[in-house]
């Protein structure tokens, strides 16, 4: 069964998605999408772990394991990140990350 | 497929992890249901007795060492150190807050076991010898500072700086699981001791392991980011001046030495079999933190500014100790730590006796002619600086010389001289808020606040700066033996 996809692919698409992610963190001046993209990272690192631990060690958790900390992480930061942004909103009137800007070093 | 099994665990050597999680958690359902409004303080007082305690609960593990859940914890002398440090750290942190919460209308009980859940997070970080627990320990830290950052909601800048923190927070997490599971594909393993056990198998071809090198690559910018080390720190002034000023305080110390001590047990025990790869790449990572966090503090008025400035430049000093993988710099690095951690609560301490209600400006012209108003803080806060710039006989010297001398040994002569250079210009920025102090009128009327938790803060910090400078011995001691056992 595992041999039906090599496990370079797997990681290629990983990859791909977290460098999506990656984009869209950096580029979206919506800090909605900003959050959506490191969800986005997040997901692709969890792709990697179950991959890696179903090709290469199956007789171990500890993959399986580690991608379901890293799911709990993800809501528990995406739950603070939206509260936050609601809370930007009220005050500022807008999500948009450039408008947001008075402290400056 | 095998039946799932439960490996055996033993709670004992978490004592002061479960009692600061336990403590933190009952104290949220005190806080709402017995504590009336107004009252909040006493939640304060309830939360350092928690931390208190789990200081106390360690004492009698000193001798203690051992490891559980299959490894991924450990409770050493090196941790159980670490730990004492960070429930000080809180517990002063908290005395700051006492007082300044209801000055400033953001008196809200969940503040206390907040900090509380950070400390956990912290002393996760110390005892945890697999990455996973690391990562956990990372965001249990983080995702409460999110939070203590946006506290002084409705202030705008407050919100503001708790957003920044938190995308580049995340941003730096996504890093660093991906590193993780990099390494986990290389090396079929998260924890520490098998990761070394790998990398003593066999002899490192770096073609042969881009996968590894990525990995451990990525992991590394991640903890960069968490301790704020040039070029990840962009977004370290901006935090610390939006967030409250006893949160700034916890987080300049806090979550630096965490994330720092978490740092040391991965290089000094996974990575050490390799040192020869990432050697160059801290070297010059704490050379540009030295060099940039001295140098960005040199233009500052925004006095909370400066010290955001200069704990980055900190950061560059005890990156010193952790690359001399060898004891003594073990040693020095939680020297350093303890009086950093100890000078600096005492220095945003007076700070925060210093902010007026309602405004954020934070000054160095409000500390002109302090001396005659207040002569004892400014005192206090002369020897915060001195310390800050390494002026003898204040805590601040004994460890930058024992860290300097450390990466001498160590083979790193040339970081040293560095070191001691960039010491030198930050002198100019921290001996300008003494100068301003003593020898300038006021520019306008300031009127310090003093109370019970920040005198009680300023005093510990102010007697421990004096005592760690004049007797380094018991200190240079307790940091020898915290070696001792030293478990991977």
């Amino acid at each position: 069964m595992t041999n039906a996809i090599p496990l370079e692919a797997v990681l290629v698409v990983a990859g791909a998605l977290f460098c999506i992610g990656l984009f869209g963190a950096l580029s979206r001046r919506n800090m909605v999408g900003i959050l959506m993209g490191v969800e986005l990272m997040l997901n692709a690192v969890n792709i990697n772990l179950v991959a890696f631990w179903r090709y290469l060690e199956p007789r171990f958790i500890t993959g399986q394991t580690f991608a379901l900390f890293v799911i709990a992480v993800a809501a528990a930061e995406a739950a603070v990140g939206l509260a936050m942004i609601i809370a930007i909103y009220r005050s500022w009137q807008t999500v948009n990350a450039d408008s947001v800007d008075s402290l400056r070093g | 497929m095998e039946p799932l099994q439960i490996p055996p665990v033993n709670l004992i050597l978490l004592a002061p992890l479960l009692t600061v999680v336990g403590w933190a958690s009952a104290l949220l359902l005190v806080d709402v249901f017995l504590i009336p409004e107004g009252k909040k303080k006493l939640t304060g007082y309830l939360a350092i007795a928690g931390l208190l305690v789990a200081g106390l609960v360690g004492l009698p593990l000193w001798n203690v060492s051992g490891s559980t859940f299959s490894g991924m914890l450990v409770l050493d002398r090196y941790s159980l150190s670490l730990t004492w440090i960070f429930v000080i750290v809180g517990a002063l942190s908290i005395a700051m807050a006492l007082d300044y919460l209801p000055r400033h209308g953001i008196e809200q009980g969940e503040f206390y076991p907040l900090i509380m859940f950070a400390v956990a997070g912290m002393i996760l970080l110390a005892q945890g010898t697999d990455l996973i627990v690391l990562f956990l320990g990372i965001e249990a830290l983080s995702i409460t500072l999110y939070i203590l950052t946006g506290f002084a909601y409705p202030r705008l800048t407050s919100e503001e700086a708790a957003m920044k923190y938190l995308v580049l927070g995340a941003f730096a997490a996504g890093f660093f699981v991906y590193g993780i599971a990099l390494v986990y594909g290389a090396t079929g393993t998260t924890s520490l001791a098998g990761i070394a056990e790998f990398l003593g198998r066999q002899t490192l071809v770096a073609e042969d392991q881009t996968l590894l090198l990525a990995g451990a690559g990525m992991v590394l910018i991640a903890f960069s980011f968490k301790t704020a080390l040039v070029p990840f720190h962009m977004w370290t002034p901006d935090v610390y001046e939006g967030s409250p000023t006893p949160v700034a305080a916890f987080m300049s110390v806090g979550t630096k030495g965490a994330a720092l001590a978490a740092l040391l047990r991965v290089l000094a025990f996974a990575f050490e079999g390799v040192q020869a790869y990432w050697l160059p790449v801290l070297a010059a990572l704490a050379a540009i933190t030295m060099v940039v966090g001295n140098l960005g503090a040199l233009g500052q008025t925004n006095v909370k500014r400066m010290l955001a400035y200069s704990s980055i430049g900190h950061a560059g000093y005890i990156l010193l100790g952790i690359m001399v993988a060898s004891e003594r710099g073990a040693e020095a690095f939680l020297f350093y730590l303890l009086a950093y951690a100890l000078t600096n609560l005492g220095a945003f301490g007076v700070v925060i006796a210093l902010e007026q209600q309602g405004e954020s400006v934070w000054s160095i012209e409000d500390f002109a002619g302090l001396y005659q108003r207040r002569p004892m803080l400014a005192v206090a806060m002369a020897l915060f600086m001195f310390s800050l710039a390494g002026v003898p006989p204040t805590a601040g010297f004994m460890a930058k010389f024992f860290i300097f001398t450390a990466a001498y040994e160590g083979g790193l002569g040339w970081l040293a001289l560095v070191g001691v250079i960039t010491s030198a210009i930050a002198a100019y920025f921290y001996l300008r808020v003494v100068v301003k102090m003593f020898m300038q009128e006021p520019a306008r009327e300031v009127q310090p606040e003093l109370n019970r938790g920040l005198n009680a803060d300023i005093i510990i910090a102010g007697v421990a700066t004096l005592l760690i400078g004049l007797v380094p011995t018991p200190f240079i001691f307790l940091a020898q033996q915290s070696l001792v056992a030293l478990g991977g």
